[in-house]
């Protein structure tokens, strides 16, 4: 237990994105928005995205900008590679959210609704007169 | 089975579904609280926050930072690593947004004819005008006032981080979501029609197209010849000035093309509210 309420003090970056995480996981499973659901999907892309720029961050270094004149010294600048990796992240978390937000729009004009738990009643309440029909 | 059995079935089912509803909200935050702590847990076995012997900043970061000048010639060492050495993952990146406008547009657009169709229920058919769907801020005095000053600012501070992708912090990524805003609040200002009259569908799709294309030839090209051991004799410049980087820039502008016109498109998608001219 101490160990993890340390973790505030030495991780601070990471403990953050973790718990960040957490959230946009539960907001996740318990909203019955759909909307709501997507802005945790986002949260939690963003959580990601703190916890790779805080691993590549150095104390006291620069942004991978070389200066071009003499020998380079890698000591004076961070990690490039989860910068890099931040970017794939964005694009990918932007495109998700484009497909899922239009895929909502399709949703509410079929049901009127975005609330997940009335588009199942409602699913159901299809299925059993199709059946219906068909006895 | 009778309407009414159907009724009765159904509300039997939301009575049941209110009691698995409570258990699955206490289950599911037992389970986020423990999973936080769990990986609360294993953040304490990481090294300390912004140390320098960090084991991630090894050799391959040592690598990118010493070589990149003299390999791409591009001074910011990121704009180096994603556009030449992982060049290819860059192409992925763009062709997803590339798949994420083509999936909006099979989702939301619908052809004329449904269109008419739909309104064909509420408005007799000559009267239905297509060119009077507004958008409700169109023509506001202030927003287009403003935004008549504030556009070419941020059209060209957009151009500006593109083109000084591999000098400055910014890149085809960044710079070409600036552009996409004041495209975005172009139409925000003048409504969607005087946008597409601007921007329609078949030029930001052709040009993305074409800046895939360019971007996949340009860099498949110089991949071959490289690993063929052939000379490619593109001139990589004084590293620091604009003309720089070899095909850097170059790939940059593919870059924020491919993301200007994608969010500009989702935008103008989601705006119309589903229906195609």
């Amino acid at each position: 237990m101490r160990d993890i309420l340390l973790v505030f003090t030495t991780n601070l970056p990471e403990a953050a994105a973790v718990v960040l995480f957490g959230i946009g996981l539960g907001n996740l499973i318990l909203a019955k928005n759909l909307i709501r659901k997507i802005i945790g999907l986002n949260i939690m892309d963003s959580s990601v995205y703190l916890f790779l720029a805080a691993k590549g961050y150095i104390a006291g270094r620069l942004a991978p900008i070389i200066d071009p004149s003499g020998p380079v010294d890698t000591s004076l600048y961070i990690d490039p590679i989860p910068t890099g990796l931040v970017l794939t992240g964005i694009v990918v978390s932007v495109s998700v959210t484009a497909f899922l937000l239009a895929l909502t729009v399709r949703l509410y004009e079929r049901f009127g609704t975005i609330d997940i738990d009335q588009i199942l009643i409602d699913l159901k309440k299809i299925e059993k007169q199709e059946d219906e029909e068909w006895t | 089975m009778s309407r009414r059995s159907v009724e009765r079935h159904v509300a039997e089912g939301s009575k049941t579904r209110i009691i698995d509803r409570r258990r699955y909200h206490v289950l599911s935050v037992l389970f986020v609280v423990f999973f936080i702590a769990s990986m609360l847990f294993m953040v304490s076995g990481l090294p300390e926050f912004a140390s320098p012997d960090n084991p991630a900043d090894n050799e391959v970061a040592e690598k990118y930072l010493e070589d990149s000048i003299e390999d791409t010639g591009a001074v910011n060492a990121v704009a180096g690593m994603i556009l030449d050495y992982r060049a290819f993952d860059t192409l992925g990146e763009s062709c997803v947004l590339y798949a994420a406008t083509i999936c909006v547009m099979l989702l939301l657009s619908r052809t004329r004819q449904t269109y008419v169709k739909e309104a064909a229920g509420y408005l007799p058919a000559d009267q239905i005008d297509l060119r009077k769907e507004k958008n409700p801020l169109a023509d506001d005095a202030i927003l287009t006032v403003t935004l008549r000053f504030l556009i070419p600012i941020i059209l060209l501070y957009g151009i500006c981080v593109v083109l000084n992708g591999h000098l400055s912090p910014g890149g085809g990524f960044s710079g070409g979501a600036v552009i996409s805003g004041a495209l975005i609040l172009y139409a925000c200002a003048h409504g969607e029609l005087e946008a597409e009259n601007m921007l329609g569908r078949k030029l930001y799709m052709t040009l993305t197209c074409a800046a895939l294309g360019t971007y996949c030839v340009l860099k498949g090209a110089i991949f071959f010849m490289a690993a063929n051991h052939i000379e490619d004799h593109i001139p990589k410049g004084i590293p620091g000035s604009l003309l720089s980087g070899g095909v850097i820039p170059l790939l940059n502008i593919c870059v924020g093309i491919v993301v200007a016109c994608t969010i500009y498109g989702i935008y103008l998608m989601f705006m119309r509210g589903g229906f195609e001219k």
